[in-house]
């Protein structure tokens, strides 16, 4: 609680407000996702973001649709974050024509590119390449826009991460990379896979580095607001890591084929409390500080709750993909 | 023998052929744990030396098993599932299937790459691909496309005794249980394939994930009156060339069954094979049921239109029997 204190006079109440319903929205997006998929009411499998969203939210606050983020196999937050159209997310986890990418893509592919979404993405540290891409386009057109590579602690072991910083750095790239640790690739602890810290790795490429609470959206949306505007102001790339963790399974109905347990419960749930779990403690700031009562963060979550409740709507009733689309977009015509 | 699924088959096999050889080593990313249940218990039974965890890294883990190869172990690289085969695919491509040859053969390079391959899953375009026919076209490497439990025992065996890269690819699914030996010598020839329905109409060759498709469309035929020779190709590197040629020359019809995308198919490779071998029996075209040249959609409806599916087999041959 101390470190949100001390930055928010940064960040007005309207801010942390607007922050507040975002992280709320992606929270109970995938909270539903979470509870439909054991009823078998979408196709494909779900990775949630759940206890992430001080990560996404924060930085994406920041950015406009002319930049650009790239992300990864648990993408909803970072889409949702970005501007995209929630019912468009849903519809497309429910495989329908209605989805923003037609039912073609699902979970793991939630793109939106005229808002800067490159996407999710279903190969790990796969969207490296493109954002490095979409960094080096804006350079070139000199627009001031930025570039943002999400990725896990587990894609930060692909030598890709390596290659991404060098010629970020030596072309000067706007670009950041936003390492989520959230302590688990998969069903092993990064500790096991990882040797040294994620974020030096940022050092001998002459990028500055940020570490960073990932469940203190204030602390987030801070380095995110050096790293943003050292990429508008030209100043090349940067590096944030972001300490969180990951609250739910790498994918939902994960205990239904691993052999054994790879965590206990109980770590589980230290990170779920008032002062650990990102949503939890800026309601608890809140009410602290008197900003909002009991009664206000209800209205919020009843507000939010309902564009949920529209989308999930949407997506059920909207009709399935027309099977002619399965034949189209593969080259330009 | 025993009733088995094909992944607790394929982890008999790895127990096996582990306490057999202590050259043989396993990694993988969450090898010990186990995502799609190939390697449970082997770290337990045979330690984190043997047995490791990966960071993700497929393209040090694809050379790393060329350089431990030549240095005089078997190993065993997993790599969850076919598309990130593309991921470490310079070390196959470039390293494993050339380095014998352009050493005159100086090396010996034993590895087994496993993958799970093919759609159905709705998992979409970046964990359904068919990566076969990319490999096919380096030379340098051994395919086995197991069908069922057993035959993933059997080959399993016999890839990781081979002193070749060899890939080893399945279904994710794995379809139904069935009878596995228990010998712990059961091994399947890799260039071998089993003719597992016998009959004078037309010939099925079916690929890996496709068999259980095909088993179905023969039993359909059958009742339909129309003789099916089935043959499980069971490797595509090297290509059983005599029992296809044979039963070509028996039935003079052949539909290639293979959930590669059509282009430089393993299906239009054995479709060349056979019109260059065997063109004189032919009396028809030689037909492929394949999946378009796109990428696997993540919704059912879709998915279903562009895999083929048990009618689509039993379709094509229809047809194929009405026009002559
Ligand atoms: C190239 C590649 N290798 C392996 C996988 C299988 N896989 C999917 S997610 C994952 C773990 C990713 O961990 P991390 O980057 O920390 O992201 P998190 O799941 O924690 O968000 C693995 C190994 C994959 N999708 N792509
Ligand atoms: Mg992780």
């Amino acid at each position: 609680m101390m470190s949100i204190k001390k930055y928010v006079n940064n960040l007005s109440d309207e801010d942390l407000k607007r922050l507040y319903k975002k992280m709320l929205m992606i929270r109970k997006c995938e909270e539903h996702l979470g509870e439909a998929t054991k009823n078998g009411a979408f196709p494909g499998a779900v990775h949630l973001y759940i206890g992430q969203e001080a990560i996404a939210v924060p930085l994406c606050d920041q950015l406009n649709d002319s930049d650009w983020i790239s992300s990864t196999h648990r993408g909803h937050g970072h889409f949702i974050a970005k501007g995209g159209d929630i019912k468009k997310m849903m519809a497309e986890i429910y495989g329908k024509s209605t989805g923003i990418c037609g039912g073609k893509g699902g979970s793991m592919h939630v793109a939106d590119f005229k808002k800067g979404i490159i996407g999710a993405n279903g190969v790990v540290a796969g969207g490296m390449g493109l954002a490095v891409g979409a960094a080096l386009a804006s350079k070139m057109d000199g627009n001031g826009a930025v570039s943002i590579i999400f990725f896990g602690d587990g894609a930060a072991n692909q030598g890709v991460l390596m290659e991404a910083m060098n010629i970020s750095s030596l072309w000067n790239l706007p670009m950041i990379f936003m390492c989520e640790n959230n302590q688990y690739s998969e069903f092993t602890h990064t500790s096991e896979v990882t040797s040294g810290k994620i974020v030096d790795r940022a050092k001998p490429f002459g990028i500055p580095k940020y570490e960073v609470d990932g469940n203190n959206a204030v602390d987030v949306w801070q380095a995110a607001y050096q790293a943003v505007q050292r990429g508008r102001n030209d100043e090349g790339p940067s590096f944030i890591e972001a300490h969180t963790y990951r609250q739910r399974g790498h994918v939902e109905f994960e205990y239904t084929f691993l052999s054994r347990n790879y965590r206990d419960q109980s770590e589980v749930e230290s990170w779920k409390t008032n002062d650990k779990d990102p949503i939890l403690r800026l309601e608890l700031y809140f009410i602290e500080d008197n900003k909002f009562s009991r009664d206000d963060i209800e209205k919020i979550h009843k507000e939010v709750q309902d564009e949920v409740n529209d989308a999930v709507k949407f997506a059920i009733e909207s009709p399935e993909p027309d099977i002619a689309s399965a034949m189209e977009h593969m080259l330009e015509e | 023998m025993s009733k088995q699924r094909m992944m607790p088959a394929i982890n008999l096999a790895l127990q096996e052929e582990m306490k057999r050889d202590n050259k043989v080593i396993l990694y993988g990313e969450d090898a010990g744990i186990s995502l799609l249940g190939q390697t449970t218990g082997l770290q337990d039974n045979f330690g984190r030396e043997r047995v490791r965890d990966t960071p993700i890294c497929e393209n040090i883990m694809t050379g790393m098993a060329v350089g431990a190869a030549a240095a005089g172990y078997r190993p065993i690289c997993h790599l969850l599932y076919g598309n990130f085969i593309y991921t470490g695919f310079d070390s196959i491509a470039n390293q494993a299937a050339k380095l014998k040859y352009m050493t005159a053969g100086q090396v010996k390079l034993p590895i087994v790459y496993m993958a799970v391959i093919g759609g159905g899953r709705s998992a979409a375009a970046q964990h359904s691909d068919i990566p076969y026919p990319a490999l096919m076209n380096l030379g340098g490497v051994k395919i086995v496309v197991p069908s069922n439990s057993r035959t993933a025992k059997g080959l399993l065996k016999s890839a990781i005794r081979d002193d070749n890269p060899v890939f080893y690819l399945t279904a994710a699914g794995g379809g139904r249980p069935e009878e596995v030996p228990d010998d712990d010598n059961y091994l399947i020839p890799i260039g071998k394939s089993e003719v597992i329905n016998q009959g004078d109409d037309v010939t099925i060759i079916s690929i890996g994930p496709m068999t259980l498709k095909a088993v179905q469309a023969t039993k359909k035929l059958n009742e339909k009156g129309i003789g099916v020779d089935l043959i499980d190709l069971l490797s595509l590197v090297p290509i059983d060339e005599d029992t296809i040629i044979s039963s070509l020359k028996k039935t003079g019809r052949v539909i290639i069954v293979d959930e590669a995308r059509d282009t430089c198919s393993a299906a239009s490779h054995i479709s060349a094979i056979l019109s260059d071998k065997a063109f004189k029996y032919l009396k028809s075209p030689i037909k492929r049921v394949t999946v378009k040249d796109i990428a696997i959609p993540y919704s059912p409806i879709l998915e279903s239109h562009v895999i083929p599916e048990v009618a689509d087999i039993v379709n094509c041959i229809e047809k194929l029997l009405e026009s002559n």
